[in-house]
């Protein structure tokens, strides 16, 4: 059973993005009036908007929070072909006192030729970086070397993926084992060009990013894309938002010579594959443990899915955005099985490797 | 037993009057999951007024006298955890009944807390009957599974199991005693049959009695039916009769029974008929007791403890089975309860986790009983190599529901703790986003951090205080985040600030962390500059001139300080060299005058107010020069 609570977001226009801070406190919203708004949960667990301020000047299609690590800093990317660094600056006291605070400028990056389609920061231990994708199939990674200044950002890295591009993620993963690693999703609609995933790979000696894989078996338009949190796995986990909700095991494969020439190779498989939407699927993303991935589609829900531990992935819970009746919720009676809140299906044996549910490929 | 293949419920955000948009664009939350409105498609250009949903999961972390559940049988977990591997199992047994005992006395007092309460919401009461229901499944797998009671003393746990959950025969046994009448009392029959059902012949007796004295002519009858109660055999685990005895002695009783069915002895009174009847285990007679049993688990019981008071544990699940379709009939089905109750006599213990799984809100329930079978070595013992896994699987989602709740996380960490194979993984991920609301709470999560050599989370969160403390000009606060994240680089920019403070305001803030740095003063040249200088300014008000003198000599030469502040430091020599007697020796005059030099040379300052100062210092120094080289030159005599 899901209870809702709502807050009118006093947009002027369409929501494309919103964003939780790492603690959770504060969330940013995007919308295509322009503007971007920060609200800060209080102690009373409302929310209040302590923000509300014009970024761009077309539709603002992301928003993203920095790590707290690098102070409030906050990150947008425009219709307007710019993607913009935000920082809050502590304000006066009567300002404290109204509840608002003040968010300036940083930066405007400008070198896209497009609409930049998504933004977002690295895993932390990468420093302060900030990647940007575009329509244009440029991927552009900025660092800013000094993280108490925010106006001085360089472009590090310009990897041409020659499709539109359309949703980054970086694999979050910061072991040792690994090299950082970035995956970009096309929504090119083009379908002789296949491989609509491309994963590209940092090298330590010729200090670039490298395509590691293309994932050729994703030929529909990607929409979204999103590594899961890694426990500590020798493989990765991505999940993509495509025609249907896929998710793949990357798993590295050893190196033949002890030269460590050239990306890593993988081994890809998909874990699960769903069709339940019925139709495209726009966003996907994992809670933080990796435990539960949502999808929201083209039929107005958002999907919960959820793996066992014997990794049999099921549908564990729909939110519907229409006005049709209200099935399977209300007060249950002691034990009446309705619906599969948080449990189900989750302690399934052996026996459940039959099930003709969800459209599961072994892996 | 085929598997209950659930639908995923369905639950609607938006009512139908606000929702125009396609889409619902969503992003996750600490325990929550945020959904908004919107359109992939189009790019805009709509005026409307959209909103913003937060949708959690209606869990039961939110009621505060479920939180008391939580908090107790925290303490029971970890106390099972500690139990040691060597004990051997004899007392382990009995101190695992103990420790199921525990959690079932917990349940109970939260359930009481709850009806005192009920009334006021309908939550609670909701909970109250889930709560039953839990306890009911809990027992009977402590009967069954740990406890594991053989043939004889079987039937007489699960006697004690009925009774405590059929609690009003005693209600109404008191309502009838203490009437004026008992034996005219309308639920006076009801009574005596209800007690009989649970096997309680003695308090059945009594009732009976108050009959008995009221009506001589039918004394006979009664005293006759008071002898076959009385003669009930009742087995004894602890006395020496064996199991095969107490058969025979029980078969005696039981023809006995039927005998006096046969000779019509009861047939003056329908109601000891009926008991009769029961008392050798007639099926029909027992069914149409149905409104007195109430539960096919009580027929089941009852109709055990009548035909077959010997049963033993592989046998029940035909019996369970047979009773429950006989009470339910054909046209009712079961309840998941039911099937999770009959799923424990057919000891499929995995069919009962997981059912309660599907049935339940919370993890709570099969966490916690989930791992106390685990601790009876009972989940391997199926042959199921992923036994240890689904216990690890099942605390880690519940432990993990707890973290997003703003106390209740500290329980959850005990439980990651006992998880070795994602415990620790699982509680770093989460323990970073704890929201770091105060100093103390951030101090709570850091050494929790500490105690298990997380060393990245400790960095982490003491470098995000410390950002924070230094966002709102709290530069004692973010020195010391600093130096507990061993950052060495913001130490020195903090450093940097308060060198910039004293330069604008001419003293420093924090007194009390400046001069108790210790030795963290060494996490970085400049922290370490700011150490020294302090205690310069420190001597000298105490007046300790000669070692003020040398320190501020030393910052100097071995290069601590940073260049730009000599000219400061020269000038703090100022007053020194100005006393009346002299400080700076000859050699230490001379490292003064090529510091001077040094400066002066490579800094273009400001012309005129430098080269007055340099002047000063030049003047100041040279006349130090001379009483120096006087003092010591003059031979004591």
């Amino acid at each position: 059973m899901f209870v809702a609570k709502s807050i009118a977001a006093d947009h002027k226009d369409l929501i494309h993005d919103v964003s939780y801070d790492f603690h959770g406190r504060r969330m940013a919203t995007c919308s295509s009036d322009q503007s971007v708004k920060v609200w800060d949960k209080g102690d009373d667990g409302e929310w209040h908007c302590t923000a509300s301020w014009k970024t761009h000047s077309g539709s603002v299609w992301r928003v993203t929070w920095a790590h707290p690590e690098f102070g409030q800093v906050l990150a947008s990317c425009s219709f307007d072909r710019t993607a913009a660094v935000w920082e809050e600056i502590v304000g006066e006291s009567n300002d404290k006192q109204r509840g608002q605070s003040h968010w300036i400028k940083r930066t405007t990056l400008v070198d896209s030729r497009t609409s930049v389609t998504d933004v977002k920061f690295a895993p932390k231990h990468m420093g302060l970086m900030l990647t940007t994708c575009s329509a244009d199939g440029v991927v552009r990674i900025y660092e800013a070397p000094d993280v108490m200044n925010l106006s001085q950002w360089s472009l590090q890295h310009e990897i041409s993926c020659k499709l539109s591009c359309s949703c980054i993620s970086w694999n979050p993963s910061s072991s040792r084992a690994h090299p950082p690693m970035i995956a970009v999703g096309s929504d090119d609609s083009n379908v002789t060009y296949s491989g609509k995933v491309q994963i590209y790979e940092y090298n330590e000696n010729t200090r670039k990013y490298a395509k590691a894989e293309t994932l050729m078996t994703v030929t529909d338009p990607v929409h979204d894309i999103a590594f899961a949190p890694n426990l500590g796995r020798s493989f990765h986990v991505l999940a993509i938002a495509t025609k249907d909700v896929r998710i793949f095991k990357l798993i590295p494969m050893r190196r033949e010579s002890a030269n460590s020439s050239g990306p890593t190779k993988f081994e890809v498989q998909v874990m699960a594959q769903f069709d339940s939407h019925n139709s495209q699927v726009w966003r996907v993303s994992w809670n933080i443990t990796s435990t539960l991935l949502a999808s929201s589609g083209d039929d107005g829900c958002v999907r919960l899915w959820k793996a066992n531990y014997m990794d049999n992935w099921k549908c564990t819970g729909i939110l519907r955005g229409d006005g049709s009746p209200v099935n399977g919720s209300g007060h249950a009676a002691a034990l009446s099985a309705v619906g599969v809140p948080a449990a189900a299906q989750m302690v399934v044996g052996a026996a459940s490797a039959g099930r003709k549910k969800a459209q599961l490929m072994p892996g | 037993m085929e598997e209950v293949d659930v639908e995923p419920s369905t639950t609607v955000i938006v009512d139908s009057a606000g929702f125009h948009r396609k889409h619902l664009g969503f992003e996750w939350g600490p325990g929550d999951l945020l959904v908004y409105e919107t359109n992939y498609k189009l790019q805009g250009n709509e005026s409307c007024s959209p909103f913003v949903h937060i949708v959690r999961r209606d869990e039961d972390i939110c009621s505060p006298i479920l939180r008391k559940l939580f908090n107790e049988s925290h303490l029971i977990f970890v106390g099972l955890q500690k139990i040691k591997e060597d004990i051997p199992s004899k007392n382990k047994k009995s101190q695992f009944v103990s420790i199921s005992k525990n959690y079932r006395s917990v349940i109970r007092a939260c359930m009481e807390e709850l009806q005192q309460n009920a009334g006021k919401r309908s939550h609670d009461t909701h909970h109250v009957s889930i709560l039953l229901a839990i306890e009911l499944i809990w027992n009977l797998c402590e009967v069954l599974f740990i406890d594991t009671a053989p043939a004889g003393s079987l039937l007489l746990h699960l006697l004690d199991w009925v009774r405590l959950h059929k609690s009003d025969v005693d209600a109404r046994a008191r309502e009838v005693l203490q009437s004026d009448s008992p034996a005219q009392h309308q639920s006076y029959w009801d009574v005596v049959i209800s007690l009989v059902l649970q096997g309680r012949t003695d308090e059945a007796r009594q009732v009976l009695s108050k009959q008995a004295s009221l009506r001589e002519e039918s004394s006979s009858v009664f005293k006759s039916m008071d002898g076959l109660l009385q003669t009930m055999p009742i087995f004894n685990p602890t006395g020496t009769q064996t199991l095969t005895e107490f058969e025979v002695k029980w078969r005696h009783w039981h023809e006995e029974c039927d005998r006096c069915l046969q000779e019509n002895t009861f047939a003056s009174n329908r109601h000891l008929e009926t008991i009769c009847k029961i008392l050798v285990g007639d099926e029909d007679t027992l069914l149409e007791q149905k409104e007195l049993l109430s539960t096919w688990y009580h027929f089941l019981v009852t109709r055990l403890l009548f035909t077959h008071p010997t049963i033993k544990p592989p046998d029940l699940h035909y019996y369970a089975q047979s009773s429950m379709n006989m009470f339910l009939g054909p046209r009712a089905s079961p309840e998941p309860l039911d099937i999770i109750l009959l799923s424990a006599f057919e000891f499929d213990l995995h069919q009962v986790i997981k059912d309660c799984s599907i049935a339940l809100n919370n993890w709570w329930f099969v966490a916690h009983l989930t791992d106390l079978l685990d601790h009876c070595k009972l989940l391997q013992s199926h042959n199921l190599h992923f036994g240890s896994n689904l216990r690890e699987f099942l605390v880690l989602e519940y432990a993990s529901g707890l973290f997003t709740h703003h106390s209740l996380w500290q329980l959850a960490v005990d439980y990651f703790d006992h998880c070795p194979e994602f415990g620790r993984v699982y509680l770093e991920l989460q323990i970073e986003r704890v929201p770091l609301d105060t100093e103390r709470k951030a101090i709570k999560v850091l050494r929790i951090c500490e105690d298990r050599q997380m060393s990245e989370q400790v960095r982490s969160i003491c470098k995000i205080m410390a950002k924070r403390a230094l966002r709102n000009n709290r530069l004692g606060s973010a020195l010391s985040w600093s130096i507990r994240a061993k950052d060495a680089a913001f130490a020195t920019l903090i450093s940097e600030r308060f060198l910039q403070d004293y330069s604008n305001k001419g003293s420093f803030t924090d007194l009390d962390l400046l001069d108790n740095l210790g030795p963290a003063m060494l996490l970085s040249d400049r922290l370490t500059f700011l150490g020294k200088y302090r205690e310069f300014h420190r001597l000298y008000g105490e007046k300790r001139f000669s070692e003020a003198a040398r320190l501020l000599l030393s910052l100097m030469t071995a290069k601590i300080a940073p260049r730009s502040l000599w000219m400061t430091l020269l000038t703090d020599a100022l007053p020194l060299l100005e006393q009346k007697e002299v400080i700076f020796s000859v050699d230490q005059t001379y490292e003064l005058m090529s510091c001077l030099e040094d400066c002066f040379s490579s800094v273009f300052q400001d012309e005129d107010i430098e080269s007055t100062k340099t002047e000063l210092l030049r003047l100041a120094l040279a006349r130090n020069l001379t009483m120096a080289i006087v003092k010591e030159g003059t031979i004591e005599t």
